[in-house]
């Protein structure tokens, strides 16, 4: 009989104890098969955030190392820097890229540090039981907003794509989603795209994914694909915003709005 | 005395600390979530969106912006608030230094959680001792009514025109923050009164006597200030005692520098913060009954640290065990050190330290127990086999 189907050796077997309708464990899957699909799994190393996915290292069958809250693109730094042959990957919820660690992704960005980032936004501090985060849409309630978020005090959500994008630094930043089979393959794509410019010493690349977290939204898994593409594909458009001596070429938005 | 008018209620530490700050009302609360004090802000929260204080929270980016944010608010003459725990505090700890040299009454709920690495979220006293020298008044609570209480006192005890300093008001992470209590409130009106309204002592924007907070200076100065600082520490030993005698007074429930429990006469001594002295005493209790003299002293004040107080209340022990929930690697735990200070003027007991519960391993009737067996064996031989020591923790 042909095989269709085997777990990546790049993810151990272990079942993902994330909550159900949550997109970490599909973003994990897609980086282990990218690792695998592109033979690096004897020199990648990931960095695990604080966060929901504080446990990727017990998923993922590489090397891990987990630092504090926001740290991993400068810890992503030292570690290319001293072992320029390691395939540096970091990942990376939004409280820790897009709030406590704002700093840190903006300057590796900005230096153009050859490592890949993959940011998992999904509108809130998930692991500490859902409050507000730099991405939660204006008049999402959250547990630190329990009436909305209101612009007027707590100003309007990052777009952390749109603002690299600005940056010389980086060579390829593409938003993603993960809510249907199509805009999976979509993500598969650019991941591997991401990992396959280190690989080729081209530079910073930056991928996000539009995230689900039905738990902390109060959302059934269901409720929460329809938030992800009725609410957050429009605050945040799915598309390629940088994309440096590739056909593409251009800043754009060409795979926007496929939900 | 007020307590005929109080609420009793079941509430965790985290919510009886919330609802002291609901009473107190700060001008401004910037925070940024982090387990185990995550709930505080999260319950202040919602009374904000119910409009039931008038108090501006800053949902920040990091804990280092929320006591920036928290320093702003206050040189500009508001009163402030914050909650953290251990890593939050960890990255706060340069504006912890400038919050107590530019002299703010800043008060801070901190859920103590044991420092990353390696990563854990409950409760031991690293991040508080890690903040030993930052001069901020530091508060242990053995349980949500202490700190409840300690928070309501706070802002009292920082205010004060001979103190004007930051303070911290210590519980522990999930054995108290996440219990549910019996405990009781105190009426608003009453705190309100207690507290009374706050009137900045020199806040910026007066045009009419222009200042900079914050300036260079350089040798010729700088120990003045240092100095000063210390000199404000000592005076708030006395305040400390003064608003707890009041509160005692209003409200019934008696606080000091330190608890002493069954001391008075003790031969055999633990010595322990925050919440395992809930345990201690009660083992406490069980030797008395077979006629050990043994007694528990509880510090509430680790700074300023009561040495003499302490030291005259050890000095007729014939052993004290010093308990620690946190190191000072290659050093002794950092209460020991504080209480072998406090003895060394008098010809005291035989001082030995323990290190438990580092990451919130539970501390059982049965270790203190051990504790207690083994200072007996102390008292009676006059020497300790080891001074210092971890116990339930494995080879
Ligand atoms: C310095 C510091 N502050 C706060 C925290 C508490 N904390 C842990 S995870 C987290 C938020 C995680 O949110 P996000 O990065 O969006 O990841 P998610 O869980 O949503 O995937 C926070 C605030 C911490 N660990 N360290
Ligand atoms: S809380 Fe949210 S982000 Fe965390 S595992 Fe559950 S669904 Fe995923
Ligand atoms: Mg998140």
């Amino acid at each position: 009989m042909h095989k269709v189907f085997s777990r990546p050796s790049s993810l151990k077997d272990k079942p993902f104890r994330y909550c159900p309708g949550c997109s970490h464990g599909v973003l994990h899957r897609i980086v282990g098969e990218t690792i695998d699909l592109l033979g690096v799994r004897d020199r990648a190393i990931g960095i695990a955030p604080v966060g929901c996915a504080v446990f990727a290292y017990d998923y993922f069958n590489i090397d891990m190392i987990e630092v504090p809250h926001g740290r991993p693109p400068a810890i992503a730094t030292g570690m290319k820097r001293s072992r320029p042959e390691a395939i540096v990957f970091s990942y990376q919820g939004d409280g820790d890229l897009a709030a406590i660690g704002t700093a840190e992704i903006v300057h590796a960005a900005a230096r153009g540090e050859n490592i890949t980032v993959i940011f998992v936004n999904n509108g809130n501090y998930g692991m500490t039981g859902g409050q507000m985060a730099p991405t939660t849409l204006p008049g999402q309630k959250t547990t630190t907003t329990p009436g909305g978020r209101d612009v007027r005090l707590a100003g309007n959500p990052l777009r952390m794509c749109e603002m690299l994008a600005t940056l010389d630094g980086p060579v390829y930043i593409e938003r993603v989603s993960v809510d249907s089979p199509r805009n999976v393959q979509n993500a598969t794509k650019a991941i591997q795209r991401a990992f396959k410019n280190q690989i080729e010493g081209r530079g910073f690349s930056f991928v996000e994914a539009l995230s689900m977290c039905p738990t902390d939204w109060g959302l059934t898994p269901k409720q929460a694909l329809e938030w992800v593409r009725n609410s957050m594909m429009k605050y945040y458009p799915l598309g390629v915003y940088k994309d440096i001596g590739s056909a593409q070429g251009v800043k754009g938005q060409e795979r926007m709005g496929q939900v | 005395m007020g307590a005929t008018t109080t609420k009793i209620v079941a509430v965790t530490g985290n919510q009886a600390v919330a609802e002291a700050l609901r009473q107190l009302n700060p001008d401004v609360m910037p925070a940024y979530p982090i387990t185990p004090s995550t709930g505080i802000m999260e319950s202040f929260t919602k009374f904000v969106s119910d409009g039931k204080v008038d108090t501006e929270t800053i949902l920040v980016e990091s804990e280092h912006s929320a006591m920036s944010a928290c320093i702003g608010a206050s040189a500009a003459g508001g009163r402030v608030a914050t909650a953290t725990s251990a890593q939050g505090l960890a990255l706060m700890w340069e504006m912890l230094h400038i919050a107590s040299g530019y002299r703010l009454p800043i008060l801070m709920a901190l859920v103590n959680r044991a420092l990353s690495a390696p990563l854990n979220i409950h409760g031991d006293h690293s991040d508080g001792m890690g903040m030993r020298d930052c001069s901020w008044i530091q508060l242990f609570s053995e349980n949500a009514q202490e700190a409840y209480d300690n928070t309501i006192m706070a802002y009292r005890i920082a205010e004060h025109k001979d103190v004007r300093l930051p303070i911290a008001v210590n519980m522990d992470g999930f054995i108290i923050s996440h219990s549910i209590e019996s405990m009781t409130f105190i009426p608003d009106a009453e705190v309100k009164k207690f507290v009374g309204d706050y009137i900045a002592i020199d806040p910026l924007l007066d045009i009419d006597h222009p200042k900079s907070i914050g300036a260079l200076v350089l040798p010729d100065y700088y120990m003045e200030h240092k100095r000063a600082q210390h000199e404000a520490m000592l005076n708030a030993k006395k305040v400390i005692s003064d608003v707890s005698a009041e509160f005692a007074r209003l409200f019934g429930r008696k606080y000091d520098l330190f608890e002493s429990y069954r001391l008075e006469d003790a031969e055999v001594v633990l010595v322990a913060l925050n919440s395992a002295a809930g345990t201690i005493k009660d083992e406490v209790d069980r030797y008395r009954e077979k006629g050990v003299k043994a007694g528990l002293l509880k510090p509430r004040v680790f700074r300023p640290f009561p040495y003499e107080e302490v030291g005259a209340a050890l000095k007729n022990a014939k052993a004290v065990c010093v308990m620690d929930r946190a190191d000072s690697y290659g050093g002794y735990g950092p209460l020991f050190m504080e209480i072998a200070s406090a003895v060394q003027p008098h010809r005291g007991p035989v001082l030995f330290n323990k290190v438990y519960g580092l990451g919130g391993r539970d501390l059982m009737p049965l270790d203190v127990d051990q504790l207690i067996d083994e200072t007996i064996e102390v008292a009676k031989t006059g020497k300790a086999k080891m001074v210092k020591e971890y116990i339930t923790v494995r080879n």
